[in-house]
C-alpha cells in the first residue's frame, strides 16, 4: 500500500529523504521542504507530495493545498529554460500582451505549458522590478528589456541553438 | 453532538456581560461571538459559512454588522463580544453590504434552482430570499466542467460551490478524515480533495456529513430514484424495500413533523403505496447482526483474546476509515456484514427459497440515513450466490422526493405492518440506529449467551471520558469486558491512538462514523429551510431519545428472543457463526491506505463500472 519507488528514482528520494530528516523535527518547514524538493526534482509530482505528506504526518489535501496555492511551486515537469513574460502595469502599457502573444506564436504553447521538447515553458509573471526596461522577459535568470514582438524569434533562436550545440558535444564525448 | 451542548452549559455558567444591539441593551455570556448574541436574543443575522464551533471562519462576509468604533463592518460570527459593545444590524450599510456579498455569490453560482437536489431547501436560496434580492448585476465567471461524480455515493458540483469551508471543516474537526483542503488560490480556489481528484480516489469514508454541511447542492447524495422507479415499474421484478431503525424516527421530519417523531407504520404504508412488492424492516437483521457479532465477540473472549479488541463493522464509513488509516486493525473488526447487507443476502437466498421466487427477479431498495450504504452495496464483495445482496440504496431525502413524487400526505397516513418474514424485531435492533445502542444491544445478548440469564435492562454504568468517546467496563459473569463507545470517526481515532500507546485497554469497541450514530447520519434529511435553522445543532438528540424512549416500550427488548431471528436461525442457518452463516453473513476487508490516487487500477470502481 505505500508509496512504490522506480529504481529510477532512488537517487532523488535518497535526497528528499535528506531533506526531510533535516526539517521534519521543525515545525513549519512545510514550505521549505517543497523548495528544495522541488530543486531536486524540477516540480513537485502526485509521488513526491504523497511522501512529504506521509513523512511529516501531515493530511496530503494540506500539501496539496499548500503546493497550489504558491505560484513558486509546479506540479508539472518545467521545460529547460523558463519564460517569464512581465505583466507588471508598466510592461503591460507598453505592449507586455504582444510580447506574449509573440512568443505563444512562436512555439506553439499557450500559458503555463511546456514545449513538446521540454525545451521552453511559457508563464506570465507579476512585476519583476524592472519597470525602467519595460517590456520586460526573463528567461531563467536572463533579463530581456525593451522588446519588440520582433525582437522574439531570434532571442529563443539563440537558446535552441545553444541547447543543439550542447547535445552535439555530449554525443561526441 | 454532545461536545456543544456542554461547552454551551459551561459558557452559561460564566459571567454576563451588557452590549447593546440596535439601541437595546442586552446582557449575555462572555466569550460568544456576535452572531450567536444577537440568535439569543431573537435577531437574526443572516449567515452562510458559519457552523457552531465547527465553522467560525467568517469567509462568506454575509453576516457582516457595523460595530461601534470599527471603521470597516465585522463578521459578526468570528467577532468576540464584550463589555459595552455597540452592535448595530439593521443599517442601510449593513443592509447593502449583505445583499453584495450575496449578490456576488450568486453572480458565480448556477442558479438551475428549479431542477436542483436543494430546491426550497437552500440555505442560498434562503438567504436571497431573506434579504430580497430581485436582481444580480454582475455577470461571474461560469466555469462549467466542475462536475465529478465516479463514486456510488457523493456528487460534488463545483459550480455550485460558494467556498464557504463547512465540509472541510466537518471533514477535517468531526471526522479527520483531511479530504478537503483549499486548492489554488482567488478567484480560482476550489474546496477540492488533493489534485482535484474524485472522492473515490482520496480517503474519503463516504460519511455525507460534507453532504449534511453543504449549504447549497454543491455535495449532494448520489441518486438513485429512477433506478428504483424503473424496478417497480418492470412487473417481471420482486421489488422488496427495508428499512433501517433510525428512519423510523426521522422520515417525518422532511414533511414538517417535529423531530423526533416515531413515524414507522406510516413509513411501511407510504413505502407500500409507491409500489414496492414487500416491505422489510432492517431491524431484524439488525438483532441477526448482534447475534452473529455478539457470538464473535464470546468466542474471541473466550479462545482467542489475542483477537481482542473486537471493532464492530456494521458502519461502513468506519469500517473504510479503518481500511485507510488503521490497516493494522483489520483482523479486529467484527467480520460480520452490516445489517442491510445482511437483509440483501437473506431476501435472494432464504427468502427467495422459502417463498419460491427466482433470486434473479429479486431487486433489495434499502432505505438509509447514509450515504456510506450506498458505497458498501457497491462493494464487489457484497454478492451472495452471484447476486449482489443490495441493488440500491436511497437516503431518507431521496424517499421523500419519491413520496412528494407520488402525492402521498404522508403525516396522515395510516399505520401498516412490515410484511413477513422481515417483520418482528426486538427493541436491541431498533436502537442500532443511535450512538451506543449497539453496544447496549450486543451486551444484552451477550450477557444471556455467557450467563444463561437475561439481563436487566439497561444494566451498564460507563464513565464519560469526553464528549463522542466513552470508556467503560461491564462485568458478564466472571470476564471484565473493558468498552469504548465512540461517534465520529475523529473520535474512533482517539481511542484507537490511545490503545495503541497502552493509555487505555479495550475489549470491544463499538464505532459509528457519525456523530450521533446513525440518527445524524449523512443520508438523514437537511435541516437547512427556513423553519430549522436554530435547532439544526441539537436534532441529532431529539432523534436518538425518540428511538431509545420508544425502545422502552417495547416488549421484546432483546435480540436472542426475537422468533423471527430464532426461525432464521431453525430453517438456514443452523446458529450463530455456522458454515452457513459466515458463507452469507460475513465478509471480509482489504486495507486501502493513505494514497488510493497512486494506485494505478482502483482498488475499488465507480459504481456504474460494476453494474
Amino acid at each position: 500500500m505505500g508509496i512504490r519507488i522506480e529504481k529510477n528514482e532512488q537517487e532523488n528520494f535518497r535526497k528528499l529523504d535528506e531533506i526531510i530528516e533535516r526539517y521534519k523535527n521543525q515545525e513549519g518547514m512545510l514550505i521549505r521542504i517543497l523548495q528544495k524538493s522541488q530543486e531536486v526534482f524540477g516540480y513537485l509530482p502526485v509521488k513526491v507530495q504523497a511522501y512529504i505528506s506521509e513523512q511529516l504526518n501531515i493530511p496530503i489535501s494540506t500539501v496539496n493545498g499548500v503546493v497550489t496555492f504558491y505560484s513558486l511551486f509546479n506540479e508539472e515537469p518545467q521545460g529547460k529554460y523558463v519564460i517569464g513574460v512581465c505583466m507588471g502595469t508598466a510592461c503591460y502599457v507598453k505592449g507586455a500582451p504582444e510580447i506574449l502573444d509573440a512568443v505563444k506564436d512562436e512555439l506553439q504553447i499557450e500559458e503555463e505549458e511546456t514545449t513538446m521538447d521540454r525545451l521552453f515553458t511559457l508563464k506570465s509573471t507579476r512585476c519583476i522590478g524592472a519597470c525602467g526596461l519595460a517590456p520586460v522577459m526573463t528567461i531563467n535568470d536572463e533579463v530581456y528589456g525593451r522588446l519588440t514582438p520582433a525582437d522574439i524569434p531570434p532571442i529563443l533562436y539563440q537558446y535552441i541553438k545553444t541547447h543543439k550545440k550542447a547535445q552535439v558535444t555530449n554525443e561526441n564525448e | 453532538m454532545e461536545n456543544i451542548r456542554e461547552q454551551e452549559e459551561h459558557k452559561i455558567v460564566e459571567e454576563k456581560i451588557t452590549i447593546t444591539i440596535d439601541g437595546r441593551d442586552y446582557k449575555v455570556p462572555k466569550g460568544i461571538c456576535v452572531l450567536e448574541a444577537a440568535q439569543m436574543v431573537n435577531i437574526e443575522i443572516p449567515n452562510l459559512c458559519y457552523l457552531k464551533d465547527i465553522n467560525e471562519v467568517g469567509t462568506c462576509r454575509v453576516c457582516v454588522v457595523e460595530i461601534e468604533g470599527s471603521r470597516t463592518l465585522q463578521a459578526a460570527c468570528v467577532y468576540p463580544v464584550r463589555e459595552g459593545l455597540n452592535i448595530r444590524t439593521n443599517t442601510a450599510r449593513v443592509r447593502r453590504a449583505r445583499k453584495t456579498a450575496v449578490k456576488l455569490l450568486l453572480s458565480e453560482h448556477h442558479r438551475e434552482c428549479t431542477t436542483c437536489k436543494r430546491n426550497l431547501n437552500c440555505e442560498l436560496q434562503n438567504v436571497a430570499d431573506n434579504l430580497g434580492i430581485r436582481n444580480i448585476p454582475f455577470t461571474g465567471e461560469r466555469k462549467d466542467d466542475m462536475f465529478y461524480d465516479n463514486n456510488p455515493a457523493i456528487e460534488r458540483d463545483y459550480n455550485k460551490c460558494i467556498n464557504c469551508r463547512r465540509c472541510m471543516a466537518i471533514c477535517n474537526k468531526i471526522q479527520e478524515c483531511y479530504v478537503y483542503s483549499p486548492l489554488n488560490r482567488g478567484l480560482n480556489t476550489l474546496i477540492s480533495p488533493a489534485f482535484k481528484k474524485d472522492l473515490n480516489e482520496v480517503t474519503c469514508i463516504t460519511c455525507g456529513q460534507c453532504v449534511i454541511a453543504c449549504p447549497t447542492a454543491s455535495l449532494t447524495e448520489k441518486e438513485h430514484i429512477q433506478e428504483v422507479w424503473n424496478a417497480i415499474s418492470d412487473p417481471d421484478k420482486h421489488v422488496v424495500v427495508q428499512t433501517a431503525p433510525s428512519i423510523q424516527v426521522t422520515m417525518g421530519e422532511p414533511f414538517g413533523m417535529p423531530i423526533g417523531s416515531f413515524v414507522a407504520g406510516k413509513l411501511v404504508a407510504a413505502l407500500k403505496r409507491i409500489g414496492f412488492d414487500r416491505v422489510f424492516a432492517t431491524d431484524v437483521t439488525a438483532d441477526l447482526t448482534i447475534m452473529e457479532e455478539t457470538s464473535e465477540l464470546i468466542e474471541r473472549l473466550l479462545h482467542f483474546p489475542e483477537k481482542l479488541p473486537l471493532l464492530s463493522s456494521c458502519c461502513p464509513g468506519w469500517v473504510k476509515f479503518a481500511e485507510h488509516f488503521y490497516p493494522e486493525f483489520l483482523p479486529h473488526l467484527s467480520t460480520t456484514k452490516s445489517p442491510h447487507e445482511m437483509c440483501g443476502a437473506l431476501s435472494k437466498t432464504w427468502y427467495a427459497k422459502k417463498y419460491g421466487i427466482d433470486p434473479g427477479k429479486i431487486v433489495n431498495v434499502g432505505i438509509m440515513p447514509c450515504t456510506a450504504k450506498k458505497y458498501e452495496a457497491a462493494r464487489p464483495e457484497m454478492e451472495s450466490d452471484g447476486y449482489r445482496n443490495v441493488d440500491y440504496i436511497l437516503t431518507t431525502r431521496e424517499l421523500s422526493r419519491m413520496i412528494r413524487e407520488v402525492g402521498l400526505d404522508f403525516p396522515n397516513l395510516p399505520d401498516e405492518e412490515y410484511d413477513e418474514p422481515f417483520d418482528q424485531y426486538s427493541g436491541a435492533g431498533m436502537i442500532f440506529g443511535a450512538t451506543g445502542g449497539l453496544f447496549e444491544a450486543v451486551l444484552r445478548t451477550a450477557h444471556k449467551l455467557l450467563t444463561g440469564e437475561e439481563m436487566p435492562v439497561p444494566g451498564y454504568e460507563d464513565n464519560h471520558v469526553e464528549s463522542g468517546l466513552k470508556f467503560g467496563k461491564v462485568t458478564l459473569a466472571d470476564k471484565t469486558l473493558r468498552i469504548a463507545i465512540a461517534h465520529g470517526t475523529g473520535n474512533a481515532k482517539k481511542a484507537l491512538e490511545r490503545f495503541k500507546n497502552g493509555e487505555q485497554k479495550i475489549d470491544y469497541m463499538e464505532v459509528m462514523a457519525c456523530p450521533g450514530g446513525c440518527v445524524g447520519g449523512g443520508g438523514q434529511p437537511i435541516l437547512g429551510s427556513r423553519d430549522h435553522k436554530y435547532i439544526s445543532l441539537d436534532y441529532r438528540h431529539n432523534r436518538a431519545d425518540a428511538l431509545f424512549n420508544i425502545e422502552r416500550g417495547k416488549k421484546i427488548r432483546r435480540s436472542h428472543e426475537n422468533p423471527r431471528i430464532k426461525q432464521i436461525y431453525e430453517e438456514f442457518l443452523g446458529e450463530p457463526l455456522s458454515a452457513i452463516s459466515k458463507k452469507y453473513l460475513h465478509t471480509s476487508y482489504i486495507p486501502r491506505g493513505q494514497h488510493p490516487y497512486l494506485e494505478q487500477e482502483p482498488l475499488y470502481k465507480g459504481y456504474n463500472e460494476i453494474n
